[in-house]
C-alpha cells in the first residue's frame, strides 16, 4: 500500500503531485464521500483524509471548525474509514489522524483498521518523531507508511534524523503556526525545502500548511515533489460540497501543469 | 528557607509511561529551549536567590501552617492547613507564574501567554507580568468569563489582555488549547505560562520544581510544631499543580499517605465530573500522556465541575504515575459535597476557601468516593467508580495535613447563586 504513495509520486506527469486535503465526515458524511470522488475526478494524486478530533491542537480555525461539525453529527472513526475503503481504490489515501485517537485501542489495532479500509498511510500531527517508534513498526508491518512532519523551525540533525527514518514522504510543514488560508507563503520556503530534500533523499518532499490559491500551489510545485491543498479544499467542501471541491482541484490540478 | 528549586529532583520527561511530548513538530525547538534554560536557570544559585526573594518579600512565603482547632474537632483528627490561601493574589498558582515569568525574562522572552479555569492562574500570570514589565495575553473560555467575572476585571486591571474561547464548552480545556495554537505560531517570542502540572515535558516538572514550595515549607513546619510527619496529606486534584507540589516534598517519607481529591461532580455515575484519575483510561490530552476522561473512539469528553479550576478532562502525568505505582490515592467528591464544606469552613475557621480545596475539606470530613478501592490501575474506558464511603476514614487521633491552595473570594457568587 506504500508503494501507491511512491506510485503517486512517480507518475503524476505534472510538476508536483497533488494532494487535497479532506475532513471525514463534514460537511456529513454522504457529502464528504462525494469529495473523496471529486477529489479523484478531478485528477488528484492522493488525498489526505482527516479524522476528526475533539482537540486539534495543530489546525486553524477552518479545520478545528470543520472536525467540530463533523463530531457534532456523530461521525465516528468507522465512518471515516468507509470514506476511506470507498475510495482507497482510486487513489492513495493517507489518514490524518492525532495521537489519541490512535492511542484509544492502541496502535497495532488502529493500524490493522486502517489497513483494512485501504488506507495507503498515516500523518500524525502531533506525534514528532521521538515518540513515533512504536507506531512506525505497527505501520511497517502492514505496510503502510507512517509519513513525518517538518516545520521550520526543525534543527539540521533532528532533520536527518527524521529525513532517515521517512516513510512515503516527507510532510513539509510551510511555516510557523497552524492549519489555514494565508496570502502569502514564507520567502524562506524554497530553502526549507532543500534542506528537507537533502536530509529526506531519496523519498520525495510535499508542502502543506497556507497554501489556498492556484498560483500558490503553482509556486511550491516548483520547488516540491507535492503540494498539499487543507483548509481552501475543506471551505469549498463547506460552500458548495462535491461540485465545488471538483472545480478547485481542477483548477489546482492545472496550475501545476506545464 | 530553602529556595524552591535548589532540591528539586530529575528534570524527567516520562513518570513511568506517562509523559512525553505529543505536540506539532514546530514546537519541539521551543520545549528544547524551555528545558534547556530551566535545567541552567535552577543550578543557578543566582536565579534561585531572585526567586526566593521574590516570593518571600513580594508574594508573602513562607505561608502559614494553621492548625484549624475547630475543624480539627469535626473531623475527629488534628488537621493543619497550609494556608496558600494567603499568598498574594490569592492562591498557589502565583509560585508557578513567578518562577515562570522569571525565567521568561531570562530567556529574552517579551511576550507571555497563559490560560486560566478559575482565573486564578491568569491572574497570578498578570501579576507576574506586571511586576517583570511583560506583555501579557490571558486565554480564557467564555464560559469561565461569566463564572469568574471579578478575575476578568483583575486581569485588566494588572495590564493583560483576557483573550476569550468560544469553542466547545468555552472552558479550561479549550483555553489550554487556544494558547498552544498561539505558541505554535508565536514560540520564538513568546513564553507560554502553563498554569498546571500538565502539557508536554518539561513543563510537569517545571511546574512540579516550581510548586515544590508548598510542601517544602510544609514539611518543615509540620515537623517544628508536631514533631512528626503527618499522617496523611491531602490537597485537591485538577491538573495537580498543588497537589503534586505538596506531595513531592512528602514522597519519600514511606508512611505518609498521600491522598488527591478530584471532582465528581454531579456524581461519578452521572458521567458529569471532572475525575479522570478515578475513571478515566491512559491518553493524550494536551501534549502529555496521562489519565484522560475520553470516549472509546479517543474523543476526549467534556468535564464538569462547580469548580471551574478543576474543570479539565486531564490530570497530570505524574499523578497518573503516582496513582499506578500505589504511592498516592485519588477519590472524589462531587459538587454538592464540596459547596457544604465551603460554607462549613467558612463557620468553622472563619475562612473563606476556594470551591477547589473545598473538595480536599470535604473528603477530610468524610465524604467522597474512593472509585480505585479494591482495584488496581483503571485502564478501560468509561465509569467504574462504586460509591461506598466511609471505610477510608480511619478513625482516631490522626495527623492531617490539606493543602488550602486558594481562597474564595472569586467564588462567591456562584456560591450564593446555588442557595
Amino acid at each position: 500500500m506504500a508503494d501507491r504513495i511512491a506510485a503517486a509520486f512517480a507518475g503524476h506527469g505534472r510538476r508536483a503531485a497533488l494532494m487535497p486535503y479532506l475532513m471525514g465526515g463534514y460537511p456529513n458524511l454522504p457529502t464528504s464521500h462525494a469529495v473523496a470522488e471529486a477529489c479523484a475526478d478531478a485528477g488528484a494524486d492522493l488525498v489526505e483524509l482527516g479524522v476528526p478530533f475533539s482537540d486539534p491542537l495543530a489546525d486553524g480555525p477552518t479545520i478545528h471548525a470543520a472536525a467540530s461539525e463533523a463530531l457534532a453529527a456523530g461521525t465516528t472513526v468507522d465512518d471515516v474509514l468507509g470514506v476511506c475503503e470507498g475510495v482507497a481504490a482510486r487513489l492513495a489515501v493517507l489518514l490524518m489522524v492525532y495521537a489519541n485517537t490512535i492511542l484509544a485501542g492502541g496502535a497495532e489495532a488502529f493500524v490493522g483498521r486502517a489497513a483494512s479500509a485501504g488506507a495507503a498511510g498515516l500523518i500524525v500531527p502531533d506525534l514528532p518523531h521521538d515518540e513515533a517508534a512504536e507506531l512506525r513498526a505497527a505501520c511497517d508491518s502492514r505496510g503502510l507508511a507512517l509519513v513525518p512532519l517538518v516545520a521550520p523551525t526543525t534543527a539540521a540533525d533532528r532533520l536527518a534524523a527524521i529525513g532517515q527514518d521517512a516513510r512515503g514522504f516527507v510532510y513539509t510543514v510551510s511555516l510557523t503556526g497552524t492549519t489555514g488560508e494565508r496570502g502569502e507563503l514564507p520567502a524562506e520556503l524554497s530553502s526549507l525545502v532543500e534542506q528537507v530534500r537533502a536530509a529526506a533523499a531519496p523519498t520525495p518532499v510535499a508542502v502543506g500548511f497556507g497554501i489556498a490559491t492556484p498560483e500558490q500551489a503553482r509556486g511550491v510545485g516548483e520547488i516540491a515533489d507535492g503540494v498539499i491543498v487543507g483548509s481552501r479544499v475543506v471551505r469549498a467542501a463547506g460552500d458548495g460540497g462535491a461540485a465545488a471541491v471538483r472545480e478547485l482541484v481542477g483548477e489546482l490540478g492545472r496550475a501545476l501543469e506545464g | 528557607m530553602t529556595g524552591p528549586v535548589a532540591s528539586a529532583p530529575g528534570l524527567d520527561r516520562r513518570f513511568g509511561a506517562y509523559g512525553g511530548r505529543y505536540v506539532p513538530e514546530t514546537l519541539i525547538p521551543a520545549l528544547d529551549e524551555l528545558e534547556g534554560a530551566w535545567a541552567e536557570a535552577r543550578g543557578d544559585g543566582g536565579f534561585a536567590q531572585e526567586l526566593a526573594a521574590l516570593l518571600r518579600d513580594y508574594a508573602g512565603r513562607p505561608t502559614p501552617l494553621y492548625r484549624a482547632r475547630r475543624l480539627s474537632e469535626a473531623a475527629g483528627r488534628t488537621v493543619y492547613l497550609k494556608r496558600e490561601d494567603l499568598l498574594h493574589s490569592g492562591a498557589h498558582k502565583l509560585n508557578n507564574a513567578l518562577g515562570q515569568a522569571l525565567l521568561a525574562k531570562r530567556m529574552g522572552k517579551e511576550r507571555v501567554i497563559a490560560e486560566t479555569g478559575a482565573g486564578q492562574h491568569g491572574v497570578a500570570t498578570a501579576t507576574a507580568c506586571a511586576l517583570l514589565g511583560l506583555e501579557c495575553v490571558v486565554y480564557m473560555g467564555s464560559e469561565d468569563m461569566r463564572r469568574q467575572r471579578p478575575n476578568v476585571e483583575r486581569m485588566g486591571l494588572l495590564g493583560a489582555e483576557v483573550a476569550p474561547v468560544e469553542a466547545g464548552a468555552r472552558t479550561l480545556k479549550e483555553a489550554v488549547s487556544e494558547a498552544i495554537r498561539d505558541w505554535v505560531t508565536n514560540a520564538a517570542g513568546t513564553h507560554y505560562v502553563i498554569g498546571s502540572a500538565v502539557g508536554p515535558a518539561p513543563y510537569p516538572a517545571l511546574v512540579r520544581d516550581l510548586q515544590r514550595v508548598i510542601g517544602d515549607e510544609a514539611r518543615a513546619q509540620i515537623l517544628a510544631a508536631e514533631g512528626r510527619l503527618p499522617d496523611r496529606v491531602i490537597a485537591c486534584v485538577g491538573g495537580g499543580s498543588n497537589a503534586i507540589g505538596t506531595f513531592v516534598a512528602f514522597a519519600a517519607d514511606a508512611d505518609v499517605e498521600l491522598v488527591g481529591v478530584e471532582a465528581a461532580g454531579e456524581g461519578i455515575d452521572s458521567g458529569r465530573h471532572s475525575a479522570p484519575l478515578s475513571t478515566g483510561a491512559r491518553g493524550v490530552l494536551h501534549g502529555s500522556l496521562s489519565a484522560v476522561m475520553q470516549d472509546s473512539d479517543g474523543q476526549i469528553v467534556e468535564a464538569h465541575s462547580v469548580s471551574a479550576g478543576l474543570d479539565y478532562p486531564g490530570s497530570g502525568p505524574e499523578h497518573a504515575h503516582l496513582r499506578d505505582s500505589g504511592r498516592a490515592r485519588y477519590v472524589a467528591v462531587t459538587d454538592d459535597e464540596a459547596v457544604a464544606a465551603f460554607r462549613r469552613l467558612c463557620r468553622l475557621e472563619g475562612i473563606v476557601p476556594a470551591l477547589e480545596p473545598s473538595h480536599a475539606v470535604a473528603w477530610l470530613l468524610g465524604a467522597g468516593v474512593d472509585a480505585a478501592a479494591g482495584r488496581g490501575p483503571v485502564t478501560a474506558n468509561g465509569s467504574e467508580a462504586d460509591p461506598g464511603g466511609g471505610d477510608h476514614h480511619p478513625s482516631g487521633g490522626g495527623l492531617d495535613l490539606l493543602t488550602l491552595s486558594g481562597r474564595g473570594d472569586k467564588d462567591l457568587a456562584e456560591v450564593l447563586e446555588l442557595g
